[in-house]
């Protein structure tokens, strides 16, 4: 350990379609589960170090980031927000700056446009961007591929060597396993592997973790952060606020 | 009335809130001219530091803050601002405005699990009292950003941090506040930092 102090991060996750906090399993089967502004407020009082505000579908309709929307969501959060959904132009990332968001999340267009990452980090410095994996295993081709419009489209890229070229635009890598999403079964924790060794970037990990145990294994394998949805949505994973710091300390309900 | 200094890029949205939030009237400006009536100044930032110190330049921002730094009002820089005060930034080797001596400087780090930029929440120690980290306890942690740290002599450190390296988290000269981290993004302990500057008079 020696001089790294930095604590790894519990970030609670929000799906986003429309104005509901929504959640599928494997990324489909959407059920509406509330207001935004409600859960954002409600993770950041019980001590989320960060949070993310992903619209879904936002690519899949090719709708442009739903600023008001977003405005209203994260009014009462004080810690990071990542958004992303429906990023594709520097404006975007621009606007969503000044109505709240500390960082940009971006998936679809980094596959569709590489070039937009590039400009990104060289107008807004790396640390604001997040590259969202979405991947899922392929047995015909034993590999990692990326997927992009809310795990819709599947593209024929290794997902571990994407991740190799595009992170040293970003600050985060945000890996979601399509197969364990929404499912509560455990992190996959060789792709977190893979990402990790493949990224020059901090690793955030999702999909699948939804116990402080499984939370612990995705934090080993090399993830810097983890990211929870469904287990916080179900009630199966509290935050709590550290007695000295408002770092998020995870335990099962 | 605190002015919240618009160039272009940073997460302007998050900074107001937080000044609301401790009710503290905030504006966001990119009008020299509203910043030498200002009350405070916030000069926030993410980005690029040679791309920021140009675009203050062209919109006469620059002097702006030299004349508000000058005549004594406080000023609170974040992040990137933060670097742009020292001298020099090693980002896009531009100059800065020389408010106080040091250099911004990149994170040389080997080792993989301290990945750059600094990401996350990380401690912050007072070296050095400043009213404006009067509400800070000893470990506590605030939210980190950043691939480029503050290097400057001890005299102007607040507070350090770890990250491979020993940094300065928080430093400053007179009437200017500078802190590496975001207090705007680091809960409660990060509002007290600004609720303190709200009413704060650029004494030490």
């Amino acid at each position: 350990m020696g001089w790294h102090m930095l604590t790894k991060r519990v970030i609670a996750r929000l799906d986003i379609k429309g104005p509901h906090v929504v959640k599928g399993v494997r990324m489909e089967g959407l059920r509406q589960l509330g207001k935004p502004a409600d859960f954002a407020r409600r993770y950041y009082e019980q001590g989320a170090d960060e949070l993310l505000y992903l619209d879904i579908v936002a690519n899949l309709y090719n709708r442009e980031p739903d600023l008001e929307a977003i405005d209203v969501a994260l009014a009462g959060v004080f810690v990071p927000v990542t958004v992303g959904g429906g990023v594709r132009t520097l404006k975007h990332i621009k606007a969503l700056l000044r109505v709240g968001a500390d960082k940009v999340a971006i998936n679809t267009a980094a596959v569709l446009n590489p070039g937009l990452l590039t400009s990104a980090a060289a107008e807004f410095g790396a640390s604001t961007l997040v590259l969202q994996l979405d991947a899922k295993w392929s047995e015909l081709k034993e590999r990692y591929e990326v997927y992009t419009h809310g795990g819709r489209e599947r593209h024929d890229i290794d997902a571990i060597e994407w991740v190799r070229a595009r992170s040293q635009h970003v600050a985060e890598v945000l890996v979601t396993s399509i197969d364990r999403d929404g499912t509560q079964s455990g992190p996959d924790l060789r792709i977190i592997e893979q990402v990790k060794t493949a990224s020059s970037a901090s690793v955030i990990a999702g999909g699948g973790i939804a116990h402080v145990d499984q939370a612990a294994s995705a934090f080993d394998a090399g993830a810097d952060a983890v990211a929870i949805a469904t287990a916080l949505h179900a009630g199966k994973v509290l935050l709590a606020k550290g007695p000295e710091r408002i770092g998020a300390e995870m335990r099962t309900a | 009335m605190i002015a919240i200094v618009d160039y272009g890029a940073g997460n302007l949205g998050s900074v107001k809130r937080a000044c609301e939030a401790v009710g503290a009237a905030a504006e966001v400006v990119s009008d020299p001219a509203a910043l030498a009536r200002a009350e405070r100044i916030i000069f926030p930032g993410v980005g690029h530091a040679a791309a920021a110190m140009q675009a203050l330049r062209d919109a006469g921002l620059e002097d702006a803050l030299i004349t508000a730094f000058d005549k004594g009002t406080p000023i609170l820089a974040i992040c990137l601002g933060a670097q742009l005060v020292l001298d020099r930034s090693e980002e896009g080797g531009t100059a800065g405005m020389e408010f106080v001596w040091g250099s911004a400087r990149r994170f040389q780090l080997d080792d993989p699990a301290l990945p750059v930029p600094h990401v996350g929440w990380n401690e912050v120690q007072v070296t050095q009292a400043h009213p404006l980290l009067a509400g800070l306890c000893y470990g506590d942690r605030l939210y980190f950003s950043h691939s480029y740290y503050p290097a400057t002599i001890a005299l102007r450190v607040y507070a350090t941090t770890h990250y491979g390296i020993e940094f300065a988290s928080a430093f400053g000269h007179r009437n200017l506040f500078a802190a590496q981290f975001h207090p705007e993004k680091s809960g409660p302990r990060g509002l007290d930092i600004i609720r303190r500057f709200s009413t704060w008079d650029g004494t030490c």
